[in-house]
């Protein structure tokens, strides 16, 4: 599988990066938790702290900054506190960058490129496209942008799906997210399905797209109901960025989570100027999952977290 | 008591949901491309027996449920209590029908039963997998009947009633699977 996927970039002429997995810099979205380690030696007698990347976002983005063109890597991820069905602490992430690109173009590349790996394993039987609202429209019966979260609790009732234990009522995208992942995600059904349009306030690392209201340029991509990637049309913007690492910490201190150090080498790098680009992480062993008709992670893994 | 983070949610975890105590029968970690997690858990609720699903966002924490599965002998029952003892402390322990359930009709004097006890009171109790019991009551037996095929019903000296070969008679002392509650052989004592 890595092999074809090589093959796709080189015929595509997307150069293959190699960067660090250790940074002194982290992710800093509070649903994201780094591996944290220490580094003893020449210079840092007293040790330093150092992270292990959640995704190579940062440093690639660096690269597209100094003008390195469309880029991709396939490289080991650290995301502690994710074990289950689906999640390994450590898994094989691919990530790529495409000069030139929106998150539409971007799509089309995602689906190229799954046909050309899947080739042979497993058909794809179809390719739907959604825009985030009206999914939840269509699906749940509710609209995502208006509904109070007393309407989005009424929603989870009505499907028999009893409150959550600890969430709290004004924190809107938690409910939405559990509407995700137990009303939304069960019914994706069989093929390749794109969810686009986030709200803003789910932006991450994207653009954000005029309207109203306002939607972030992110994507998702489910195959056979099972996430697998997610892109953006990226932010070039290092003050909005600036911001958005300081809002996320500022949202880790209220949870009682450690504020992540934030990587100011890429903010100077967005500062320098990031060209237009898209980029998308894309789960190698989920694939690998979905192609051997699998739904369980242990069974493509060959030494999970409890084995390994 | 303790209290669990969903970290440590795992099958047969107790738990307090609700005033009640639970256990915990599956637990599965669930979280949308970005944002929060979940751990979606099924639970047993161990006074109605009812399973339900409920969710938890990760990282929160539940009070632990004093619940303790101990072997204790069974003594008698005096009309509204089922008494049992526990034959290392010789501890007695009374239990009302709702903790007894179907297993009264399992129960007869010194078996030992696995209980459950929350709070230091039973809250559900398991018969024995065999149990031997004689018959008090079923149709005549028929002579060179083999078990194969047929059968009658026989009601038992604990008042359970199980489908029985036609050569059993009454006075015979027979051993029970109690899970599907069946007869399995005749017993020699």
């Amino acid at each position: 599988m890595l092999a074809r996927v090589r093959d796709y970039f080189a015929q595509a002429g997307v150069l293959e990066v190699d960067t660090p997995v250790l940074s002194p810099a982290g992710a800093t979205d509070p649903a994201l938790q780094s591996f944290q380690t220490r580094y003893h030696g020449p210079g840092l007698a007293h040790g330093s702290s150092l992270y292990l990347q959640t995704s190579p976002e940062f440093p690639m983005k660096r690269l597209l900054a100094a003008g390195s063109g469309s880029i991709y890597q396939i490289c080991k991820v650290f995301r502690d506190g994710e074990s289950g069905r689906r999640h390994n602490p450590e898994f094989t992430l691919l990530e790529w960058y495409r000069v030139g690109f929106d998150h539409f173009d971007l799509m089309d590349d995602v689906e190229t490129l799954l046909r050309s790996v899947l080739e042979g394993l497993v058909p794809l039987e179809s390719v739907d496209h959604w825009c985030y609202r009206d999914l939840f429209i269509e699906s749940a019966g509710v609209d995502p942008f208006n509904a109070s979260v007393d309407e989005l609790r009424g929603c989870l009732q009505s499907h028999a799906i009893d409150p959550p234990v600890g969430l709290s009522p004004d924190d809107n995208d938690g409910w939405l997210d559990l509407l995700m992942t137990h009303i939304i995600e069960p019914r994706l059904g069989p093929g390749l399905v794109f969810i686009r349009d986030y709200p803003a306030s789910q932006a991450a690392l994207a653009r954000l797209r005029p309207g109203t209201p306002p939607v972030a340029a992110r994507f998702e991509a489910y195959l056979n109901g099972v996430e697998l990637a997610n892109g953006y049309h990226e932010l070039t913007d290092a003050a909005e960025q600036g911001l958005r690492f300081e809002q996320d910490n500022a949202q880790r201190v209220a949870q009682g989570l450690e504020p992540v150090v934030v990587d100011t080498r890429l903010l100077a790098a967005l500062a320098s100027g990031l060209p237009n680009c898209a980029g998308v992480a894309l789960g190698i062993d989920r694939l690998l999952m979905v192609a051997a008709g699998s739904n369980s992670l242990a069974s493509v893994i060959a030494f999970p977290l409890n084995d390994a | 008591m303790a209290t669990y983070s969903t970290n440590e949610f795992r099958g047969g975890l107790k738990i307090m949901l609700d005033g009640d105590p639970c256990s915990i029968i599956e637990n599965e970690f669930v979280k949308p491309g970005k944002g929060q997690a979940f751990n979606r858990v099924r639970i047993r609720n161990l006074k109605t027996g009812r399973v339900i699903e409920r969710t938890f966002k990760s990282g929160e924490t539940v009070e632990g449920a004093d619940v303790l599965d101990i072997e204790l002998q069974y003594l008698y029952n005096d009309g509204e209590f089922w008494h049992f003892m526990d034959t290392n402390s010789f501890e007695q322990h009374a239990a009302d029908a709702t903790a007894v359930g179907d297993a009264a009709k399992w129960l007869k004097e010194q078996d030992v039963c696995e209980v459950t006890l929350w709070n230091g009171t039973p809250l559900a109790v398991t018969p024995p997998n065999f149990v031997v019991l004689k018959v008090t009551d079923t149709d005549p037996g028929v002579r060179g009947d083999t078990s194969s095929g047929g059968g009658k019903p026989a009601t038992l000296e604990t008042g359970a009633v199980v489908r029985v070969p036609l050569f059993v008679e009454i006075g015979e002392t027979l051993k029970i699977d109690t899970r599907p509650g069946e007869y399995v052989a005749r017993a020699k004592e």
